[in-house]
């Protein structure tokens, strides 16, 4: 954190001076780690362990904050009968499927309740919905109907909600596209009125199930598998532990160091389970906080250049036989929380896209969408151009020629391309690998073969537009603009503004029913400036959304299904209240409170912690005054206190919902977690997720060793990808496996910018970092022949890259399973452009992807470091070819689905 | 006098008996400015690298950026910047940034310069024919309306309002490749 967020490190500091102890856990030393209390290095790849020991540990020592537990979570609800967990089943959960390489889901649902998935893609359940019986049906069950704080709510079956006992089918694959945004707002869905046992000793509740299934992770598992000895891990647990609580909370702050995994999301989750037992979401000092590396990554999340989502993380439709607006609302919402209400939403989003076509006549133009029909996601994207159907290819801000993984299968991709587009403020290697790219030096390549077009736009800078970013705390922020863009720089306000408009007049009357979404597009922005800018705010105020009388809409409560109102975002509603920029609110932190929540706007309704209903008690007031965020007014029966509350202002502690009741009129006054379906955090996830409904720790695609847990290595439903040019590593058991016998793991230096293309340009950034370098121990060095400041060469059976030798005891050999592993550190903002040059380190790495969300596995792999510069021209591809004959890899090397079996 | 020109004289004979103040003033730094000293306004701004979210004064004067500082005010930062912070007058302002657009031809071994107008024409062009050549509305029977013959990377280091009209144009095309670095 200190290394790449350091100005949100002061804040780590303050706290540290106010006694807080600040823990870091970390395969390398850092800038972070020399100011920490306690350093942990540990394997990289391994954290699912590490986290699930202390889980293990908050258990088995009783650590856990159980009021929390019992009143916030599902630990009390009861899963069925016919689950299996990885403890019955060797490192698989029941419902797996190895043809399809998918599991089934509803082995993993709450007793006597229905689910559908919310996160990602929440049309998990659909035929089960929609395709399995009508529309409707009873309710999924009774729970107990509490009448105090803490008892579960009673609710009703909603519109919608299908019979348990339809048959579905279950042909489909559960895995179809990104299930989850790791950093998004996605609730999942479960039926709303599970069964549960609030002493949570039933053997089949989740907590129960959650014991049993950590219980292998003790500390020596920890040490034999992190290589963290246990006695230091042991001090983790207890400092975490006497750090959590009803006086004291604990924060976790991960960046992609947690994500870039094949099982990157069941890392948050083994984060989010310890929280929740600790007490420490939706608290002041609590929470798992993702530190996200661009200024506006969480915007572009929210409002999504992402395939899977649409604004506000509403689904994008999965093709279904006959699918309209009401079976996609069906499939897609939950009956309790506030995804019950889906279709407002939807309804108000189709409005301020398609406005005067959009009326309850034509579905309010939900036919316009284009449909999903798997993942589409940008490592299928690279994939689809190699095959040569992907021929038009638009790059914004983005370098994937040095910042995504297995770069070279990147740059093959773009040369089969017809034309690409670039814009940048630079000349990125993205836009110029046709020339002077790695391909080209090695001969793979031939520049007066290639037959792309490439279009090189010149980039607008920050401070020639106006606009907003959202940062990691989901606060939006308004930048003004000092001055226009020079020459022909322009915003991507501009660009895509007029490219729209071009476009409109190009195909004006078509009357092909394919150019129809186009034409009825609402696109008339006004422009400003000598070069006809677009508004910023007035794109700013259709995000907010209007009534049915143009009047700026003030909160997503206001919206409504029957087209009455327009809202580019539901989860933006209210920045632009009144008519007012919300996210230009600048009152100086020093005239405010802590919470500050007159600087910029954070959404929800300016809501600065998420689900703080969760920061008092059942009963309404704060678990201790030290920790008081808000708290139920009795006297003037309202939600108070330094935040704005996370839940329906009115809505007493003691509030049930009557029978019948839906959406957020279904939440209890004791539901915090309002985006769930059942209201309640889930330590035991019974849908949504693509690999299983706990964490499990399984080894990396490349990895020395295998998997000390279960007999299964590998995450069984990771996504691999047969490419020639993908190559994977030998397992461990395999005679080729000491080919590649090093720990690899990429990161980010604080003088650099991810793919270097914001930094590799600037002198005083370029002269602070002015060469691509790798991070060895002295112990590898002396084993391998390294020298410091010399130079060696990293070889994978993807590619081979050279860089500076940095020998440093920063890097720390770990014991694990009675051998020692060398890991080595590889910064990865360099490539051959800017003022500072260096190999890609991302070209080392594979397309090995976590099965949710289609992230690459970057963050731990393997590969071999030898002394001197990697051979030039045509011998560089020699070097990885003997280095693949040599460790017998092909094609199939890698890709078993149950394999360490 | 001539004399009174040496620090040293100064010191001695002035009020600025530790040297510290008047006594070691050249006429070189007598003369200097601040930087943002004669800005014409100051526009309050937001850092563009990463998601912490600093805030920034940025000075401009004669139209042009002539500094670009931490802005005390932001209850996120209190007015640091970090060294990719404080580098944003030269991202913004450096010689490295291009201001031309560029073509790079089939088969050619360099870049023209193109006009903008022109250069947008053909990117419509691209898109309408791709889009057409490539355009499925079913896919294994079922209603798909969209293309996947296009794609596109790129918005976390840009603004909301981008991403939105990014979004709202390439859906209304039936582009359904539209990807960023969060899934990187």
């Amino acid at each position: 954190m200190a290394e790449c967020h350091p100005v949100g490190f002061q804040w780590v500091m303050e706290a540290k001076a106010r006694g807080a102890t600040v823990i870091h856990v970390d395969p390398r030393f850092t800038r972070t780690s020399a100011l920490a209390d306690l350093h942990v290095p540990l394997r990289a790849g391994t954290d699912i362990a590490f986290l699930g020991g202390i889980v293990n540990y908050v258990l088995e020592h009783e650590r856990y904050f159980r009021e929390y537990v019992v009143a916030y979570t599902n630990g009390p609800t009861i899963i069925k009968e016919d689950y299996r967990d990885t403890e019955d089943l060797d490192g698989l959960f029941s419902g797996f499927d190895p043809d399809e390489r998918t599991y089934d889901f509803h082995s993993w649902e709450y007793e006597g309740a229905e689910l559908s998935p919310s996160a990602g893609e929440r049309d998990e359940a659909y035929e089960d919905k929609v395709g399995g019986g009508p529309a409707g049906g009873g309710p999924a069950g009774d729970g107990p109907a509490g009448d105090g704080p803490g008892g579960g709510g009673p609710a009703g079956g909603g519109p919608g909600e299908g019979d348990v006992g339809v048959p579905v089918d279950r042909s489909r694959r559960v895995v179809e596209s990104s299930r989850g945004q790791a950093h998004g707002s996605g609730g999942a869905a479960a039926a709303p009125n599970p069964e549960r046992d609030e002493t949570m000793e039933h053997p089949r509740c989740a907590f129960q199930i959650l014991k049993r299934h950590f219980a292998r992770y003790t500390p020596e598992m920890v040490e034999e598998v992190c290589g963290v000895p246990r006695e230091l891990f042991v001090k983790v647990c207890e400092t975490l532990a006497a750090n959590s609580g009803r006086e004291r909370t604990s924060a976790f702050c991960y960046a992609v160091g947690w994500t870039q995994h094949t099982v990157g999301v069941q890392y948050i989750r083994t984060a989010a389970i310890l929280q929740l037992l600790l007490g420490n979401i939706g608290r002041p000092g609590g929470g798992i906080l993702a530190l996200r590396g661009h200024a506006s990554i969480q915007g572009s999340t929210d409002i999504p250049t992402l395939f899977n989502l649409l604004p506000g993380y509403i689904p994008m439709p999965h093709a279904h036989m006959d699918e309209d607006l009401d079976s996609f609302v069906a499939g897609t919402a939950t009956e309790k929380g506030y995804w019950g209400d889906m279709r407002s939403y939807m309804v108000s989003l189709l409005k301020a896209w398609w406005g005067p076509a959009a009326t309850e006549e034509s579905e309010y133009c939900f036919d316009y969408l284009p449909r999903l029909t798997g993942d589409h996601g940008t490592y299928q994207t690279v994939q689809a151009q190699l095959r040569g159907e992907c021929k038009g290819y638009f790059l914004a801000g983005e370098n994937p020629a040095v910042g995504s993984a297995n770069g070279r299968m990147q740059r093959l991709g773009m040369a089969k391309l017809d034309w690409l587009v670039v814009r940048d403020f630079s000349l990125i290697e993205s836009a110029t690998w046709w020339k002077d790219g790695p391909e080209i030096e090695t001969g793979e390549l031939r520049t007066e073969e290639i037959d792309t077009e490439v279009l090189f736009f010149p980039a607008a800078a920050h401070t020639e537009k106006n606009g907003s970013f959202t940062n990691t705390q989901r606060m939006l922020q308004w930048h003004h603009a000092a001055i226009e863009p020079p020459g022909d720089a322009r915003s991507e306000l501009w660009f895509y503004y007029h490219l729209g408009r071009i476009i409109r007049e190009k195909l004006a009357g078509s009357a092909d029913e394919m150019d129809r979404p186009v034409l009825d597009l609402t696109w008339d922005y006004p422009t400003e400036g000598r070069i006809g800018e677009p508004t910023a705010e007035a794109v700013l105020a259709e995000i907010n959304g209007w009534d049915g009388d143009g009047e700026p809409l003030g909160s997503y409560e206001q919206l409504n299904e029957d087209g009455s109102t327009a809202c580019g975002c539901w989860i933006y509603c209210g920045v632009y209240a009144g008519g007012v920029n919300q996210a230009a609110q600048r009152r100086p932190g020093r005239e405010q409170s802590w919470v500050a929540s007159g600087w910029g706007w954070a959404w929800p309704a300016n809501r600065r912690i998420l689900y703080n209903r969760a920061s008092a008690d059942p009963e309404g007031k704060p678990w201790s005054e030290r920790k008081a965020l808000v708290w139920w007014d009795e006297a003037s029966g309202v939600w108070t206190g330094h935040d704005t509350p996370d839940f329906a202002a009115s809505k007493s502690p003691w509030h049930r919902p009557p029978r019948g009741a839906r959406a957020a009129e279904a939440l209890s006054g004791v539901d915090p977690f309002v985006m769930q379906d059942d209201g309640k955090a889930w330590l035991f996830a019974p849908a949504g997720l693509a690999d299983g409904p706990l964490p499990a720790h399984y080894e990396p695609q490349d990895s020395p060793v295998a998997n000390l847990l279960y007999g299964q290595q590998r995450n069984p439903v990771r996504r691999t990808v047969a490419d020639r040019h993908n190559l994977y590593h030998p397992d461990p058991s395999a005679a080729g496996s000491s080919v590649f016998p090093y720990v690899l793991t990429t990161y980010r230096l604080t003088e650099h910018h991810t793919a270097g293309g914001m930094s590799r340009w600037q002198p005083y950034l370029a002269e602070l970092q002015p060469e691509m370098f790798c991070e060895v121990s002295p112990e590898l060095a002396a084993e391998r022949g390294l020298e410091h400041l010399g130079w060696a060469t990293i070889v994978t059976a993807r590619n081979a890259i050279e860089a500076r030798v940095l020998v440093t005891e920063r890097v720390t050999p770990l014991r694990v399973q009675g051998r020692t592993i060398h890991q080595i550190g590889l910064p990865y903002h360099w490539g051959p452009n800017g003022y500072v040059r260096g190999d890609a380190a991302n070209d080392l790495a594979s397309l090995a992807l976590d099965p949710n969300v289609h992230i690459q596995e970057a963050k731990a792999f393997t590969g071999d470091i030898r002394p001197g510069r990697r051979p030039r021209g045509p011998a560089k591809a020699e070097l990885v070819e003997q280095y693949v004959r040599r460790a017998g890899v092909d094609l199939e090397t890698g890709t078993g689905v149950l394999d360490g079996r | 006098m001539q004399m009174d020109r040496w620090p040293v004289v100064r010191q001695l004979r002035g009020e600025d008996r530790t040297g510290r103040g008047a006594a070691v003033k050249s006429q070189g730094s007598a003369t200097l400015r601040p930087r943002i000293g004669g800005a014409d306004r100051v526009v309050k701004s937001i850092c563009p690298y990463c998601a912490v979210g600093c805030g920034q004064n940025v000075f401009v004067r004669d139209e042009k950026v002539v500094q670009i500082e931490g802005d005390p005010d932001s209850p996120v930062s209190r007015g640091r910047l970090c060294p990719k912070g404080s580098a944003s007058l030269q991202l913004t302002t450096g010689s490295a940034r291009r201001y031309e657009v560029l073509y790079r031809a089939p088969r050619a071994t360099d870049w023209t310069v193109l006009d903008l107008d022109t250069a947008m024409d053909m990117v419509a062009d691209r898109v309408i024919a791709t889009r057409r050549a490539t355009w499925a509305w079913e896919e294994e029977g079922k209603r798909v309306r969209r293309t996947m013959g296009i794609a596109s990377l790129g918005g976390a280091t840009l603004d909301n309002e981008e991403n939105y009209l990014m979004k709202k144009l390439y859906t209304a095309l039936g582009v359904v490749q539209v990807e960023n670095q969060a899934r990187i």
